[in-house]
């Protein structure tokens, strides 16, 4: 956006994004409980990674940023998988 | 503070704040912040890989319920700061007033749900550096070693975010935050989902772990 004049949310969308995270955050519970082997780690964070991006793009506006906001934002998060996979990385196949 | 900028097509921008340098500021702090706490979630997951077992045997110990408890207030508070400022827009001040008091209450639980949390943590003997951590096996200790540091400091954010609010608040209500000039509680909202970002990794990470 070029006039610098932020995305107006309406209360439904937000009260329909709060509706998702808590029913994520139900279903992650949820499947603590279940043995899923070695599927636990991986599905936990992948709802957390979905309950993450929702509030990014709509509580934290980043759906209607500008170009220098969301690259920004992309570099970071590519640094810190940079950052988290390297070092992981190098612990797993020591 | 009012300067008037005229661009060359006449067309003129007034109020004198750069909204979106000052969001590209806020922004550029809480890219700071994600890496900050992302080293601390390096750390977790190397001491994952080594002591697996132990981190979901004392995973276990944590108490699920008022983690759960915690995860929804962040997130209906959340969801009052980002409706306040929709409401502060739209010129309806009280009600902005009143979701920003109920965010600031749902931080106010939190702490003191982690308080309870921690002092029955400490009644049991596991503090940092306790002697019944120190002889413990170093899964247990590196565990809950971690587990001091990130929700110690994931709490001083929350401390942090609720001043934010506040601050916020007295400004809304003396109307020095209006509908045009929100930044400052755009900004503090900004922090306060980011602490809630923080949050929803460390509650399944911490309290979930199989």
């Amino acid at each position: 956006m070029d006039s610098g004049e932020q995305h107006l949310s309406s209360y439904a969308t937000l009260a329909l994004v709060l509706v998702a995270l808590l029913v994520l955050t139900g279903i992650t519970v949820a499947v603590s409980y279940v043995d899923l082997g070695r599927f636990n780690v991986p599905l936990t964070l992948a709802i957390a990674s979905t309950k993450v991006s929702l509030v990014l793009l709509y509580f934290m506006h980043l759906r209607y940023e500008g170009r220098a906001i969301r690259v920004s934002f992309i570099g970071t998060i590519c640094f810190l998988a940079i950052m988290i996979g390297f070092t992981f990385w190098d612990v797993a196949f020591r | 503070m009012f300067r008037t900028i005229r661009h060359r097509d006449g067309s003129a921008m007034t109020g004198g704040c750069d909204q979106i340098g000052g969001r590209i500021g806020m922004w550029l702090f809480l890219y700071t912040e994600i890496i900050l706490f992302g080293g601390l979630f390096v750390l977790y997951a190397a001491y994952f890989h080594e002591y697996p077992r132990a981190f979901a045997e004392y995973g276990k110990e944590l108490d699920r319920v008022i983690g759960a408890v915690n995860t929804v207030l962040l997130l209906v508070s959340s969801f009052t700061v980002a409706a306040s400022l929709t409401a502060l827009r739209q010129g309806m001040r009280r009600l902005c007033l009143g979701l920003l008091a109920v965010s600031f209450c749902c931080g106010t639980i939190f702490l003191v749900n982690k308080y309870f949390e921690w002092g029955h943590k400490f009644a049991m003997g596991l503090y940092p550096s306790s002697p019944a951590l120190a002889g413990a096996p170093p899964g247990k200790n590196i565990f809950f070693g971690l587990y001091y540091v990130i929700t110690g400091l994931h709490g001083l954010h929350v401390l942090i975010g609720m001043t934010l609010l506040a601050i916020s608040f007295v400004l809304v209500q003396r109307r020095r935050a209006t509908a045009d000039r929100y930044a400052i509680l755009e900004n503090s909202g900004l922090y306060w989902h980011l602490v809630d970002l923080i949050w929803i990794f460390v509650f399944p990470l911490f309290y979930l772990i199989l």
